[in-house]
């Protein structure tokens, strides 16, 4: 099939002559990294760091108590631990196979040319030197270079679409658990439309609590620029875009705290758009949902904490359940229930949501919180205040 | 046939030696001293080609060495977690600059720079089509992008200091709009980068009406070398998109300055339609940048491989096809947006399509080799190292065309290493392999090849050392654009790993400035053809007289040369 010149050409990759150095320091910088990569994934899935900054929670919950279980800290999205991120994982072990399998021929045939047809002869012995045989192409070289590709990449495009097919839904799963999610520069809202069936919505706010084992049917929006909902254990990234509401779901195989963080670039503080998911049993997370949809709690005790509270700025940004209605802000309805101030940055303790509420610039620089310039005293009653609202 | 002027001691200009020439490296000494404000006014007013050339190609590097700055600052803030080194502003406004200089300032002027010297040269014609409009360009570019750093100074305006533009270089809407971006800051960025681009349209008309009405006697277009055909393409591709971006800034402008809403969603404006006209632009963009780079390649490793071009054809074919294809593939930007399932599959479908014809040059360039005699002067150190990881860029960018795999990798690091593979391992070794390899036409002595493999070590290492581990961080679910991380993530490692092979990149960069400017100081005459290549621009002396050619050469093949040099078998047999 091929020509004779072709073929006597092809017959120099049988031979290959030693190997220079620099040529071969260049190859092992090109795959030695490619064997890293595809180790390293599942190798930091498997390694259960500590949660991140969690342990440190002195005001966590009843409900969700206990340091987070399985692996947490690790977005790696090899450690899928949900339908949708299972089927990516399949797809990106195929795919990085092929990928890797063509990078390993074409790079192999790049490395013989280089050392096999090198020139070894210095400069000056060059002079007279014939040029070598002139090949100006050939047919069914080229053609099985152009038909190949194409056949791989229309297996690649069949697979894509398989997965697809099983990844973006357009309705609902069965008995899904239905929540909006609402991004705004630089927090997430959440809310659950009439979960328990009373006519009571529930409102929380960076901590998204779910049940394991049933499907989790998002709808996202956003109150103010592009942002992205992604945990790369439970599914892709999905983006929240104003004035348009995107769908995307999941499903937690098993109980655990499940990070990730704001994937589309928002604005100053994007960096600390952080993301929790914690997924618990069905049971607990239907205690939880009641005492997300109870009233807030009214502890006499700290009442000059409330009046405060009512009576500063906090309350034209912040609801709090029969106390203010603002929507600007997160809602601190149950705000002592969470286990993080900051959408995620720092864990909430009795320090750090009083240093939070002195001074949210310090904390979280350019934040759309002010400082609002309380004292010590004024200070400690808010916090202790806000310390009661489980 | 025998009318090409070529060969050592040809240099005597038509005009017999009166006029001297004083762009030779070593004339001025010879002539005394040559007043400076006389030279700077010749090339200000300059409407050569070469001249223009040259200017692009400085100006580009010295914006290079700006983005190259705003880069390390950010390595250096993301070199352990939780830094404090930079604020999220500072933060924001670096990486935006960085890419969008990179892009705008840095890639599109030196590709275009090389083009409008190299292209006339290798047609055989005496200059561009338009010589003034071309030194409008270029001046129109030099001061788009100083209008855009003059936002350092004037962006806030009364009211304070300055800001530069801190929303990306795709400036998403509506980030970009009044509500989010007060100050003036992105009007920087749209007006400058506007400025800069009528400069890059004008080129590309002038390229076009250069290479399809002033080739020299013989030169059809299936006898153009390969990197004419694809600054014809990028021509092509130039015009047929700049508009749109143009067209998407007023827009924005609109919306900024005179309230009205394209974009704006609070007003019933759409902030997908910005990502749609931004990226039917920015997708042929990437093309732009890279095809050029394809270009001198295939100009580059046919010489040093001492072979003809392996599959000529089919690499032309490849090449319209990438430029066809470019046109249809830009929603895989927007995979995270949320369109249909078919849209979704659609562009997938035409993303891998066109890895085929990319596909294809790879393995022609490969050919070229095959049963060459490789000589790995510095040109093609890098042209090696283009192909070695350009092949990694490709194959990631084809993972990134996989759209569940997207739906987890956009937006990471994965992507800007991706990116940074074509870009930078692409595009700017392409760069620096056309720089060694014409500077000796330009000045008429070569680089110094020691320091220049110096340079291509050092540098690939660095760049390796700083972009291979993002793809790791990426997978590990680091988004891109993050000012700060969480520790124990597992992203620790390989952001030390990343900064740590940045003084590496500096310190290869810096080698090859101090290369450039010593050889331009004392660099010892080459001869007109030093590489004994093939094309005509090594017809003429080097550097070639203000008119180019003595005698309008007349084309018989695709290497003129080649058949000057082997009369016994020329090429025209083969074609
Ligand atoms: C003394 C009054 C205030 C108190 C006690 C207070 C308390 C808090 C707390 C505890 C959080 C963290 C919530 C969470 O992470 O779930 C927070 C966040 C926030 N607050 Fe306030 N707040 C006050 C005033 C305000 C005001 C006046 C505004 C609006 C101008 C505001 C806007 C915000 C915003 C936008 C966030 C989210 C910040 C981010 O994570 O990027 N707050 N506030
Ligand atoms: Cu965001």
């Amino acid at each position: 099939m091929l020509d004779g010149r072709a073929r006597r050409i092809l017959g120099g990759v049988a031979r290959v002559p030693g190997v220079p150095g620099g040529l071969l320091a260049l190859l092992l910088l090109v795959v030695g990294p490619l064997v890293v990569a595809l180790t390293a994934g599942t190798a930091a899935a498997d390694s259960s760091g500590p949660g991140a900054g969690a342990s440190t929670t002195v005001c966590a919950p009843g409900v969700l108590g206990g340091p987070p279980t399985s692996g947490a800290g690790v977005t790696s999205i090899f450690g899928a631990d949900s339908p949708p991120a299972e089927s990516i994982r399949h797809l990106a072990w195929l795919v990085l196979g092929i990928c890797a399998a063509i990078f390993v021929v074409v790079e192999a045939l790049l490395f013989v040319a280089v050392v096999r047809f090198r020139r070894r002869k210095r400069e000056a012995a060059l002079a007279g030197e014939p040029e070598p045989t002139q090949l100006y192409g050939s047919n069914p070289i080229e053609l099985a270079w152009t038909v190949v590709p194409l056949l791989i990449v229309f297996v690649l495009g069949l697979v894509t679409i398989r997965t697809i097919r099983e990844v973006q839904l357009t309705e609902p799963p069965e008995g899904a658990l239905r929540v909006q999610v609402i991004g705004h520069q630089w927090w997430w809202e959440y809310r659950f439309p009439d979960e328990l069936g009373n006519g009571r919505e529930v409102v929380t706010a960076n901590e998204l609590v779910v049940p394991v084992g049933r499907p989790v049917w998002l709808e996202l929006e956003s109150a103010d620029v592009i942002h992205s909902w992604w945990v790369p254990r439970l599914a892709g990234k999905t983006d929240c875009i104003p004035g348009r509401t995107n769908v995307t779901w999941f499903k937690a195989r098993r109980p655990g705290l499940y990070l990730g963080q704001c994937a589309e670039y928002c604005g100053t503080q994007h960096a600390n758009m952080l993301l929790r998911v914690t997924a618990v049993e069905p049971d607990a997370f239907r205690e939880w949902l009641e005492q997300q949809a109870s009233p807030a709690v009214v502890d006499p005790a700290v009442d000059e904490g409330r009046r405060l509270f009512a009576g500063f700025a906090c309350l034209n940004c912040h609801a709090i359940d029969g106390v203010s209605a603002g929507m600007f802000g997160p809602n601190l309805t149950h705000l002592a229930s969470r286990e993080t101030i900051g959408s995620g940055i720092l864990p909430l303790t009795r320090d750090t949501l009083r240093a939070w509420i002195d001074d949210p610039q310090k904390l979280k620089i350019g934040c759309n919180m002010p400082s609002l310039k309380l004292d010590d005293r004024e200070l400690d009653l808010i916090t202790d205040y806000l310390l009661t609202l489980r | 046939m025998s009318t090409l002027s070529t060969g050592h001691g040809a240099s005597t200009p038509a005009g017999g030696g009166s006029v001297p020439d004083t762009r030779r490296p070593g004339a001025a000494r010879d002539s005394g001293r040559v007043d400076l404000m006389a030279r700077l006014h010749e090339w200000t007013v300059t409407v050569d080609h070469k001249r223009l050339g040259i200017l692009y190609v400085a100006s580009g590097l010295f914006f290079f060495v700006i983005a190259g700055i705003q880069a390390t600052l950010m390595r250096l803030q993301l070199v352990v977690p939780v830094n404090d080194f930079l604020t999220p502003d500072t933060f924001n406004r670096l990486f935006t600059m960085h890419g969008t200089t990179m892009v705008f300032l840095v890639g599109m002027p030196v590709l275009l720079g090389i083009a409008n010297f190299l292209v006339p040269l290798m047609i055989g014609a005496r200059d561009m089509a338009f010589p003034r409009l071309n030194a409008f360009g270029f001046w129109l570019f030099l001061f788009g992008g100083l209008l855009l750093y003059y936002s350092y100074i004037g962006s806030a305006g009364l009211y304070g200091a300055g800001s530069t533009p801190d929303a990306g270089w795709f400036m998403y809407a509506p980030l970009t709009t009044r509500s989010f971006s007060r100050g003036n800051a992105t009007d920087y960025w749209i007006l400058g980068i506007m400025v800069s681009g009528f400069g890059s349209m004008t080129t590309a008309v002038n390229l076009v009406a250069t290479i399809f009405s002033m080739r020299c006697p013989g030169m059809t277009l299936m006898r153009m070398p390969l990197l004419v055909w694809m600054m014809i393409v990028v021509a092509v591709l130039i015009l047929a998109v700049m508009p749109v971006l143009t067209a998407a800034q007023v827009m924005l402008l609109f919306d900024r300055s005179l309230g009205a809403h394209f974009f704006n969603p609070q007003q019933e404006g759409s902030a997908l339609l910005w990502q749609h006209l931004f990226w039917f632009f920015g997708h042929p963009e990437v093309y732009i940048l890279i095809l050029p780079a394809f270009g001198f390649i295939s100009e580059i490793i046919p010489v040093f491989s001492r072979k003809v071009i392996f599959g000529y054809p089919l690499m032309v074919a490849a090449t319209v096809a990438i430029c066809f294809i470019s046109l249809g593939v830009w929603a895989h930007h927007m995979f995270v947006a949320g369109l249909s399932p078919f849209l979704n599959a659609l562009f997938a479908a035409s993303t891998f399509l066109i890895s085929v014809p990319t596909g294809i040059k790879i393995f022609n360039w490969i050919g070229t080799m095959w049963g060459g005699r490789i000589r790995f002067d510095v040109p093609m150190l890098f042209a090696t190292g283009f192909l070695a990881l350009f092949v990694f860029g490709g194959l990631t960018g084809i993972m990134l065309a996989v759209v569940p795999f997207d739906w987890q990798l956009s937006d990471t690091y994965f992507v800007v290493g991706h990116f940074h593979y074509v870009l930078i391992g692409g595009t700017l070794f392409g760069i620096f392999g056309a720089i060694f390899y014409w500077f000796p036409k330009a000045f008429g002595c070569k680089l110094d090849e020691r320091l220049g493999k110096w340079t291509f070590w050092i540098f690939l290492i660095g760049f390796t050392l700083t972009f291979f581990p993002m793809h790791i961080s990426g997978m590990l679910g680091m988004p891109r654009r993050i000012y700060t991380y969480q520790p124990d993530r597992g992203w620790e490692l390989w952001n030390l790993i990343s900064t740590i092979g940045v003084p590496l990149q500096i310190a290869g960069v810096s080698i090859l400035v101090w290369n450039i400017i010593r050889t331009l100081r004392r660099g010892e005459p080459c001869g007109d053809d030093p590489w004994d290549a093939w094309t005509l621009e090594w017809a003429t002396t080097s550097p070639p007289p203000e008119w180019n050619f003595h005698e309008v050469p007349v084309c018989t093949s695709r290497r003129p040369l080649w058949d000057r040099k082997h009369p016994e078998d020329p090429d025209e047999h083969y074609e």
